[in-house]
């Protein structure tokens, strides 16, 4: 590991470190909080057969209580390999998960004729699938925390999971439409019945990426400037990593017909930036860039058309949902009408007709739960997610070296981005495009690398909540060691 | 680095306050225009979970729901298919709904004002009782006869209208457009199904979806000749008064000779406005127009119910199917200065006088009803889901008092002498006096005629049972005459109906 990367010894990041003096572990906390997010699962799905079946079978805990045992063995892995992470991530986050699968599981009833509802199998379906697919991801998150004993260590893969990042986003750009393009949106590897969706993946090698570079690069980006209507303004040659990501990001948006994660790429690039260097100026630059690309999108997709006219299509249906209520905006304007239709308290999990709505169990998942759960229901899921970003944030802030507050910080925002860009598209706050809703969608790809992220975020916060006087891990080296080879550090300069 | 996470931590609290917001805006402030938008598919699941009430005539249903069993309950038929159509309307899953299934939609849905009782007592008893009935005034004799006599027409046309009135109630008795189209493909519950046999007919060019009876008119042609003959008579000429005519006459301003549809027809020099009608004499007509002056002419159509926009026939008063106003035309030359040509043309129902069949048969309904002309509707009685109750009685209401009682026996007078003598003899029924009115309107350069006949029955008891307007598009030679005949049909099936009740 080159000392650049842990430049733990700053004295602008041991400023604060909130937390730091907690040395309990709270494993316990997060036990008591799993089991009431699987009690709350298992009532879900007994509302769901209550409403859709009339009836509750004796088996309707067996999805929750099957989820409980996924995540009761990613706790104890916790409690063995990251006992001082944040209790509350992993239990907020099942209860997502948890009613991702109940909903999918709801989903499969309303499809099925009435007269098979009541014997369909219960680990059949979408549902089911989706429970196989948290099992994986869950296996996987424990591989991670496994392998990943201080998350520093991955500052050392940094090229490659950036070249990795970069691969993996261009795949479906480069690959014929048969291969990669689903619902006229390129994103996808499709081989034989089996497709994943690499751009979730290459969000987790890009910021690793990014959190190494700019921690490398953050005091010549942050302090050579020239300063402009009271603003500083990075040199030239400084912006070049900044364009390169733009390019990357309105590629995809033009060739992959992705606002989404080009806007989650771009969002994610801009905010590690910023927190690496304080600096509103790259804030200004970043909006501005993104902002001018789009609005560029816009009137080439008017004018010339072509690869544009994607993004064109989907600023006009934003604009006017109900100009073409069963032609171009029929998903915006039924996922409107679903969401209305819940209104403040819903119909009840199992009350509603997702079968209404297309794409429901994927995109449109935040509206069918919220056809069922009302505005109540869908403000308590947004304050989960709230919990688990900041939770994150909290990890970035109390973690000692820079690279950790980088990556936790832009995987925390990250996932807020990712949040708001599908939960503001389905209910026309922006122009909709093809997301996951993290953890509630169906589909692997989604899970598994934003159970990734959670793994990430847990490790850091283990590594920020240990005691810096302990023994054992990598993380628990003291803080204020000067790095072992100081030759090769870059001259700290004193800031004011 | 502290100080930007903590700032990133507000702005990631901002973008989750503004998803809140709309969240709010869409669910709370919204919530209600988007459950019960046209577009909310949930709307007419709900709707088909009620059995919605039967359209009815004659004690026979017209429309109907049966239970499915699917996730849409009750599936809407008609099993009067073709015969109906244009009256019911239909009532589709995804498309808009027509005819009585739209003016009485909230009362066959149960969702109606008038049945709060209902549903208020079936909260507490827990019964469905569905949505109330609508009882028509339309014979299920004459409508079937119309429907088969028009579609059978011996001339060939493909299109046309009839409609037949009870004259002193305002009762509609039949009321067919030709040609008709089956509802019932249109209320599948396959939308597929619906949306294809909606874009089949609406796209067929003979129009099937119109309801030519009311929101269509045409050059009414020699029919028009009974307000001509309306007007003269309130100007001081009797039925008697020896009328100038000839075999051609040119009006002063046009190079452009009017004659007679035959040379045998009025070649004399005049001719007593009696023999004018029963002959169809055109030139008596045209020059009796050009003397009596456009003024008068238009003003008695204005008050035969000539120009009226906002007629509705449905309940009394209460909305139901718009009427198309029939049109007199301007009867001057561009400048707005007298036409002599204009007028001449128009007093024989040419040139720019359009007519729907409705207006047609009001016409023929006021001569014989004494001169009084009542408000046409559809809408007999509104019964309680459980047919118990009735929400609403029809009450006749006089439209309009377009000519008096001497001057209607007088035309009276002259359109039985048209059946007797005349051009309509075959629209005579047995036991009957009736009285009518031919007609054969030029439809354009190389097409053939419509044909057209308004005429009345009535019986010994000197009651106006039936009048009625027959009118078949570019039926051509014979059309005014098969025309006549069909409508003797129809007010004789509409009598025996009456009769036997």
């Amino acid at each position: 590991m080159t000392a650049a990367a842990v430049p733990a010894a700053s004295p602008a990041s041991t400023g604060e470190q909130p937390g730091v003096r907690l040395a309990r572990s709270r494993r316990n906390a997060e036990l008591s909080l799993l089991l009431l997010a699987m009690v709350l699962v298992a009532a879900y799905a007994a509302t769901v057969e209550a409403n859709v079946l009339d009836t509750v079978t004796p088996d309707f805990w067996m999805p929750a209580a099957a989820l409980g045992l996924v995540f009761l063995g990613l706790h104890l892995v916790i409690r063995w390999l990251a006992p001082f992470a944040d209790p509350a991530l992993l239990p907020a986050v099942a209860l997502l998960n948890g009613i991702g699968v109940g909903f999918l599981r709801r989903y499969d009833l309303a499809k099925a004729a009435p007269a098979d509802r009541e014997t369909l199998a219960i680990f059949a379906g979408t549902g089911g699938r989706q429970l196989a697919w948290t099992l994986g991801a869950v296996i996987l998150a424990a591989g991670l925390l496994a392998l990943m004993r201080d998350h520093r260590s991955l500052s050392r893969y940094a090229y490659t999971l950036g070249l990795a990042g970069i691969v993996l986003v261009m795949i479906p750009a480069v690959l014929p439409a048969r291969f990669s393009e689903i619902n006229n949106a390129k994103l996808w590897i499709r081989i034989g019945g089996f497709s994943i969706q690499p751009g979730e993946f290459a969000k987790l090698a890009l910021l690793a990426f990014f959190a190494y570079y700019l921690v490398r690069k953050r005091e010549v980006l942050s302090l050579a400037s020239r300063r402009v209507l009271g603003i500083d303004f990075p040199r030239g040659r400084d912006l070049g990593p900044v364009l390169v990501v733009w390019m990357i990001s309105l590629l995809v948006l033009v060739f992959e017909k992705d606002l989404g994660t080009s806007l989650l790429y771009f969002g994610m690039f801009v905010v590690t930036l910023y927190i690496a260097t304080e600096r509103v100026s790259w804030l200004l630059i970043g909006l501005t860039l993104f902002f001018g690309g789009a609005y560029l999108a816009y009137v080439l997709g008017s004018t010339v058309g072509g690869p544009f006219l994607n993004f064109y299509d989907r600023a006009q249906i934003w604009l006017d949902p109900f100009a073409e209520p069963y032609d171009r905006g029929y998903q915006l304007v039924q996922g409107l009408l679903t969401l209305g239709t819940g209104g403040l308290f819903g119909a009840g999990p199992g009350g509603g007709q997702p079968t209404l709505l297309p794409e429901v169990q994927t995109d449109f998942i935040f509206a069918g739960i919220g056809e069922e759960i009302g505005l109540f229901g869908l403000s308590a899921l947004l304050v989960v997610y709230l919990l688990i970003v900041e939770r994150g944030l909290r990890a970035a802030l109390a973690v000692r070296d820079s690279f950790g507050k980088l990556l936790a910080g832009g995987l925390a925002f990250t996932l807020a981005l990712q949040v708001f860009v599908i939960v503001g598209g389905i209910s026309k706050l922006i122009p909709l495009t093809g997301q996951t809703t993290p953890f509630l969608s169906a589909g692997g790809s989604s899970l598994m690398a934003n159970w990734l992220l959670i793994a990430i975020l847990l490790r850091v916060s283990d590594g920020a909540r240990r005691p810096v006087t302990g023994g054992g891990g990598p993380a628990a080296r003291p803080a204020g060691a000067p790095p072992e080879q100081l030759h090769g550090a870059p001259t700290e300069v004193i800031r004011p | 680095m502290n100080a930007p996470l903590r700032r990133v931590g507000v702005v990631v609290m901002i973008l989750f306050g503004l998803l809140f917001a709309n969240l709010n805006w869409i669910q709370a402030y919204k919530a209600d225009e988007y459950r019960n938008s046209d577009y909310n598919g949930r709307v007419q699941v709900a709707e088909y979970e009620r059995k919605r009430g039967n359209i009815e005539a004659g004690g026979t249903a017209l429309a109907t729901s049966k239970e499915t069993g699917g996730k849409l309950r009750f599936q809407r038929t008609y099993p009067g298919g073709e015969k109906y159509a244009h009256v019911l309307g239909y009532k589709p899953v995804n498309l808009a709904d027509t005819g009585i299934e739209k003016i009485e939609n909230d009362f066959l849905a149960g969702t109606s004002d008038q049945l709060i009782a209902n549903r208020v007592k079936d909260m507490f008893t827990g019964d469905e009782t569905g949505g109330g009935n609508v009882l028509l005034t339309l014979s299920k004799r004459a409508q079937e006869t119309a429907y088969k006599q028009l579609t059978d027409n011996q001339v060939g046309a493909t299109k046309g209208a009839a409609i037949a009135i009870d004259p002193r109630t305002g009762a509609v008795q039949a009321l067919v457009s030709m040609p008709s189209f089956d509802p019932n493909p249109l209320a599948s519950h396959d939308t597929t199904v619906a949306e294809t046999a909606y874009n089949k007919l609406d796209k067929d060019p003979a129009g099937p979806l119109k309801n030519r009876a009311l929101s269509e008119t045409l050059p009414p042609g020699s029919t028009f000749k009974i307000v001509v003959a309306a007007a003269a008579l309130e100007s001081g000429i009797t039925k008697t008064t020896q009328i100038p005519a000839g075999s051609s006459y040119t009006p002063p301003t046009s190079g452009q000779p009017i004659r007679n549809a035959a040379p045998s027809i009025c070649p004399e020099p005049q001719v007593s406005l009696i023999e004018a009608v029963t002959e169809s004499c055109n030139t008596g007509f045209a020059q009796l127009g050009v003397k009596l002056g456009a003024d008068k002419i238009k003003e008695k159509a204005r008050q035969f119910g000539f120009e009226q926009e906002d007629l509705t026939v449905g309940q009394l008063g209460e909305g139901g199917f718009g009427v198309a106003a029939s049109r007199t035309g301007d009867m001057a030359a561009p400048g707005g200065a007298t036409d002599p040509a204009a007028l001449a043309q128009s007093s024989i129902g040419q040139r720019d006088v359009r007519m729907t069949p409705l207006e047609g048969a009001l016409i023929a309904g006021s001569v014989a009803n004494h001169g009084k002309q009542m408000r046409p509707y559809l809408v007999k009685q509104l019964l309680a889901p459980d047919r118990t109750t009735s929400y609403y009685t029809a009450k006749d209401r006089e439209l309009r008092q377009p000519i008096s009682d001497p001057v209607a026996n007088d035309l009276r007078d002259m359109m039985v002498s048209v059946v007797e003598n005349g051009t309509g003899r075959k629209a005579a029924i047995d036991g009957y006096t009736v009285g009518g009115k031919t007609g054969t309107a030029q439809s354009g350069p190389g097409t053939p005629d419509h044909g057209w006949f308004i005429g009345f029955a009535i019986d010994k008891n000197g009651n106006a049972v039936s009048a009625v307007c027959v009118e078949l598009e570019q039926a051509g030679s014979g059309g005014s005459a098969e025309a006549a005949r069909i409508a003797g049909r129809i007010m004789q099936a509409a009598i025996a109906d009456s009769g036997g009740r």
